[in-house]
């Protein structure tokens, strides 16, 4: 029986350590951190078969974060499965530490490949599943994407991959939030239809509301059931969800709270208006 | 090339020994024999598999073969993936669409997350002939050399390369070797061993050491010759690791030499030549000639041709030297 109550509760978490971070480290991704935090939160919490004290465990599902700027929702979800001390995150961004900017898995446990240049997730995560399947281990690969990030010609490379070998172990999830980092993804670049597009490529596509806890743990589990093909979650979210300060802010992309900020967001976030 | 089939085993890696042939196809043989023994072995291509010989792997194992088709950069990733799993994939295609269309999912996926992917490219150099410039890589060594974790072999013969492939398998980490299409005469003696960042010592010379790899370790040795007969004591070394390189090597090589050539089948800027440049600048300052394109792209032409015309042969390294000399 999924625990909801309990998923938003961690979410909530989640996002006062991303804010909490970020802050502190003066610098990042606000905007993509915050939109992504209930899909990361539910695969982390939920979803995901993985073993914090054994983060190399042969047959843990894989989390591959393509849009690696939003390094600190991840840090978080990993901190608060147990994967290193939460005070950790206190050195984000800092010379010396394994936390940084953009996801680095030399040494830092959980995180499962480098990340942070746009468009190259889809495919690491291909090979991943691809590999899962050949040694005949029964895990899933997740990947999750932003929707600029489509913009990438290797994203569509890899989606045919994905399509071409049958790769059913593979989900994508698309934090599809509508902003990049000069506007709109509509006047950027349109990126629209998305589902058609992944649909002609051979993909199975749901489409959900990436805020609400029980559309995400459905999406994944029923993904889980699809034989045959890779399955994309397209999750409708919003930029900087959590905050009111940030939400729909295209400013936010690439700027941390400041301290006036932080005080405004834990305060909304402790009260529990997400 | 001369038919040689997939029955060789790897106790007779001596198969190759003393066997003109393309280093392409070396490798084409040795990777299905290797596959035999590891089942964690798997190969990606990119569409080429027929002119990189992967597709003696397509052949034998169907399901740890992976055509990405045209489309080098998901290839890269993709092989990056099968790393992290614990495979240990070969990804494969010609060097200037591997390294230069590919060169950021390189640095970012393969080398940065050190995952032990094995690119093995062929058609490098000017030797591809007749398709001409857009399929010529002689900026690929450059490429790869300047990635960190990366490791950069140019195997100078199919026994070289033989060695080299085995080598890739037991190694762990990012490799780039270096292929080339034309068949290549053999140079390594029989006893020889490759072991990665360990250069090969034909000779050392007194007055000029001839440092290549590639095909122009086979050029080096003829220039060899006739320099020695006409009393220019000239040594030679097979230099085939460009990185890590051998410094150890090449510190006793200078302190050897009145002058160092450099001979390799890309661009005088950022391959073998420049590793020489590098090291012996700051450690033994002797003067360095180097041979190989110069600042150019290449053309169309059969590969004997374009040797000449680019100034890739004995008789241009032959040259090089006496005009030194004859200052």
């Amino acid at each position: 029986m999924v625990d909801i109550e309990f998923l938003k509760e961690k979410a909530r978490q989640v996002r006062i350590e991303v804010v909490k971070m970020l802050a502190n480290a003066g610098s990042g991704h606000t905007g993509g951190s915050l939109s992504a935090a209930d899909i990361v939160t539910v695969l982390y919490f939920y979803k995901m078969k993985h073993d914090p004290k054994n983060p190399k465990w042969k047959e843990r599902d894989r989390f591959v974060l393509s849009k690696g700027h939003a390094a600190p929702v991840l840090y978080a979800a990993l901190a608060l499965s147990g994967y290193f001390d939460k005070s950790l995150l206190n050195s984000l961004r800092k010379l010396g530490s394994p936390l940084q900017g953009h996801p680095c898995c030399k040494d830092l446990p959980g995180v499962e490949v480098s990340t942070g240049s746009l468009g190259q997730g889809l495919s690491v995560a291909c090979g991943m599943a691809l590999g899962l399947r050949l040694s005949g281990i029964n895990s899933r690969v997740y990947c999750l994407l932003g929707d600029g990030e489509i913009q990438e010609g290797q994203v569509w490379e890899a989606a045919m991959t994905a399509s071409h070998y049958k790769i059913d172990n593979l989900c994508a999830i698309l934090d599809h939030n509508n902003l990049q980092i000069d506007g709109s993804c509509t006047d950027v670049m349109n990126i629209k239809p998305i589902e058609d597009k992944f649909i002609a490529f051979g993909w199975n596509v749901f489409t959900i509301d990436g805020h609400n806890i029980k559309d995400i743990v459905e999406a994944l589990d029923s993904a889980q059931k699809v034989k045959g093909k890779p399955t994309m979650i397209v999750a409708n979210t919003v930029k900087g969800k959590g905050v009111s300060i940030f939400e729909g802010k295209v400013q936010y992309h690439g700027v941390a709270p400041t301290k006036e900020e932080l005080e405004i967001a834990l305060k909304e976030l402790k009260d529990g208006k997400n | 090339m001369g038919k040689i089939d997939c029955t060789c085993t790897l106790s007779e890696i001596s198969d190759f020994y003393g066997k003109e042939m393309a280093t392409r196809d070396a490798y084409g043989i040795v990777l299905v024999e290797l596959g035999k023994k590891n089942p964690d072995i798997v190969v990606l291509d990119a569409d080429l598999s027929c002119s990189t010989k992967t597709v003696n792997f397509a052949k034998n194992f169907p399901d740890r073969f992976f055509n990405i088709g045209v489309a080098e950069q998901d290839m890269i990733g993709v092989a990056a993936g099968l790393a992290l799993t614990g495979k240990i994939p070969f990804a494969s295609t010609f060097a200037i669409f591997a390294t230069g269309r590919a060169w950021e999912q390189i640095r970012q996926t393969v080398c940065y997350s050190n995952a032990n992917v094995k690119i093995v490219a062929t058609h490098g150099g000017i030797t591809v002939g007749e398709d001409g410039a857009t399929h010529q890589a002689l900026e690929d060594v450059a490429l790869m050399r300047v990635i960190p974790n990366m490791t950069v072999i140019v195997p100078a013969d199919a026994y070289e390369t033989s060695q080299v492939i085995v080598s890739a398998t037991e190694y762990y980490g990012p490799m780039y070797v270096r292929l080339g299409r034309s068949k290549v005469p053999p140079v390594m003696p029989k006893d020889y061993r490759f072991q990665i960042g360990k250069a090969y010592v034909f000779r050392i010379g007194k007055d000029v050491n001839i440092i290549a790899n590639g095909l122009m370790v086979s050029e080096a040795l003829k220039a060899s010759e006739i320099l020695n007969k006409e009393g220019i004591d000239t040594g030679v070394a097979n230099f085939s690791s460009v990185k890590p390189l051998d410094e150890e090597t090449l510190l006793k090589i200078a302190k050897s030499s009145k002058l160092i050539i450099t001979a390799e089948e890309h661009s005088i800027i950022g391959g073998l030549g420049s590793a020489v440049c590098e090291f012996v600048s700051e450690n033994y300052p002797i003067t360095v000639k180097r041979i190989g394109v110069r600042d150019t792209f290449g053309c169309s032409g059969s590969w004997k041709e374009l040797l000449k015309f680019y100034g890739l042969t004995a008789e241009d390294i032959i040259h090089t030297v006496k005009e030194f000399f004859k200052k």
